[in-house]
């Protein structure tokens, strides 16, 4: 029994590569976003802004958040199993497998190779390689939940699960192609059919990849870090069933105003109200977690990157709904709003969470319970934050002023300004918005030295298996 | 029946399904349950044994 220890090779795996592939996908987001204020930069077809965008999206979403989120569900199902991790080879598998799925999306995406539908993009070989690895994660998963020394399942594992399953169901669905050459495909939905499925995924994506997993996260790491039970145990499990119940029908709200029939444009406009409830219900059980012990956010950085998340999780799921009011959205849709608001909810929400779970995950890898240096963690806390700061409140801006630029008109019905007068009026905003993202980038680089300080002479550790507390007489 | 009376049929099953998992959340019956496993994840010490003599920090002493 002694003997036993948990697998913690895989997860030392996917937890440095998340604060590698942090650094790419963000390095081309900057890249992205400095292409806006200076065109000159889009040099060559496989550096222009169309290909990086979405290689930016991928590489933030599926190769930073995907690794953070493998990491953080293999360690926190074993841990509250008390089992070593179900089938190790196929563990070793889902992170191989998934560092090739993101190489192949870093090659193909700026040589155009897509299959253009947002989040997406990958044509059919690799959407097939993404199955197969994600069927092996289920299977790692749900096994070891399978093989539990424990009697209950803690909820981050139901969140973990929840991710797992809904991505799977997803990614089948909207994958569905019919391959014409092996680099080309075509959807195998058309017209406004292929749009609602398409923005089924696309939305089901955020509340399950970006938020039902990274909840998951949140219920394990922010009760470890304060050191206390999550606050409300019976609302986790309340508005868990919640979001499971609501998530699925709010797609509609990205395709307001479009050839998607009126009565779907409402019913996910009030999906997307409901929401409120179920995304707060998390946030507030996570905040509130903290009650009796909030001294420890004035020493603790890591606490601050993971309750700050939660803040910006609180004002994103508050600005969503908002957004989704079909009113709204005919001021906020297409313009910089939009992107302001994703980034509130990935930079603050995703990435803060994250980076706050890999500063308690990674020196715990090499035996040793904090990182090189906790000042550093304090900086990145301050410049990421200011970073965000800045991102969204020039974005609310500029999107706002897109807004009321584009349907401003003239006493005789003309419109007031041309299209290109609000991308002029637009410059000084997106010059922020580079500034916003290169402090960003630039704590995510602070993180990558205080690792390598942190592992730098350290043997890799693998923690023993013990028996549940209660288990002991 | 057409599939419509099938989707609306699913639609309500969902909702009965939902109240009466909070009803059960909120009865007594579940709140035993719900206290031991809210402590799982401090059902062991996670200080990695090189450091767990030095390291006696609060936060970690539910063990």
């Amino acid at each position: 029994m002694q003997s036993q220890t948990y697998n913690y090779k895989v997860v030392r795996q996917f937890a440095i590569m998340t604060v590698v592939w942090g650094i790419v996908g963000m390095l081309v987001g900057v890249i992205a976003a400095a292409q806006l204020v200076w065109p000159e930069l889009n040099f060559a077809e496989w550096f222009h802004f169309g290909r990086l965008r979405p290689l930016h999206t991928n590489a933030v979403i599926f190769a930073f958040g995907g690794c953070a989120l493998f990491a953080t569900s293999y360690y926190c199902v074993q841990r509250t199993c008390h089992t070593r991790l179900f089938a190790p080879g196929l563990a070793a598998f889902t992170f191989w497998g998934w560092q090739l799925v993101i190489l192949l999306a870093a090659i193909t995406l700026p040589l155009g190779y897509t299959s253009g539908k947002e989040y997406a993009e990958l044509e059919w070989p690799i959407d097939i390689l993404i199955t197969v690895v994600w069927v092996s994660y289920a299977i790692v998963f749900f096994g070891t939940i399978g093989t539990r020394k424990t009697s209950h399942i803690y909820v981050a594992n139901w969140f973990y699960g929840a991710f797992i399953i809904t991505v799977a169901l997803l990614h089948l669905v909207n994958s569905a192609e019919i391959p014409v050459t092996l680099t080309k495909s075509y959807s195998a939905y058309a017209g406004v059919q292929d749009a609602m499925i398409q923005w089924w995924y696309g939305h089901n994506a955020v509340g399950f990849f970006l938020t039902a997993g990274f909840l998951g996260m949140m219920y394990y790491f922010v009760p470890k870090q304060a050191g206390r039970p999550v606050y409300s145990y019976r609302l986790s499990v309340v508005h868990f069933w919640a979001l499971i119940f609501t998530y699925m029908w709010a797609g509609p709200h990205h395709l307001h105003y479009t050839a998607l029939p009126d009565w779907t444009q409402s019913v996910g406009m009030v999906f997307s109200l409901i929401l409120l409830a179920p995304s707060w219900g998390g946030m507030i059980n996570g905040i509130m977690t903290l009650s009796g012990a909030w001294h420890k956010l004035r020493t603790d950085p890591i606490l601050k990157f993971l309750i700050t998340s939660l803040s910006f999780y609180g004002m994103s799921t508050f600005e969503g709904p908002m957004m989704s009011i079909k009113t709204v959205n005919a001021l906020s849709h297409y313009t910089d709003w939009t992107v302001g608001h994703v980034h509130s909810g990935a930079l603050g929400w995703v990435a803060m969470v994250s980076i706050g779970a890999m500063y308690y995950l990674i020196p715990r890898m090499y035996g040793k319970t904090e990182m090189y240096s906790t000042k550093l963690i304090t900086t990145h806390f301050w410049v990421a934050t200011t970073g965000v700061v800045l991102y969204i409140a020039a974005l609310w801006i500029s999107g706002v002023m897109q807004g009321l630029m584009w349907r401003a008109t003239n006493p005789d019905g003309t419109l007031t300004y041309s299209f290109v007068e609000s991308v002029k009026a637009s410059y000084p905003f997106w010059t922020i918005r580079v500034v916003g993202g290169v402090l960003f980038l630039a704590g995510m680089l602070i993180m990558f030295y205080n690792m390598v300080k942190t592992i730098a002479g350290q043997k890799a550790y693998d923690a023993p298996v013990l028996a549940p507390a209660g288990a002991h007489a | 029946m057409d599939i419509n009376d099938a989707r609306t049929v699913l639609t309500v099953m969902g909702l009965v399904c939902f109240i009466a998992i909070s009803l059960w959340a909120f009865s007594g019956r579940a709140r035993k349950g719900f206290d031991e496993a809210a402590l799982l994840p401090f059902s062991e010490d996670d200080l990695p044994v090189l450091d767990a003599g030095r390291q006696t920090k609060e936060g970690n002493k539910n063990g």
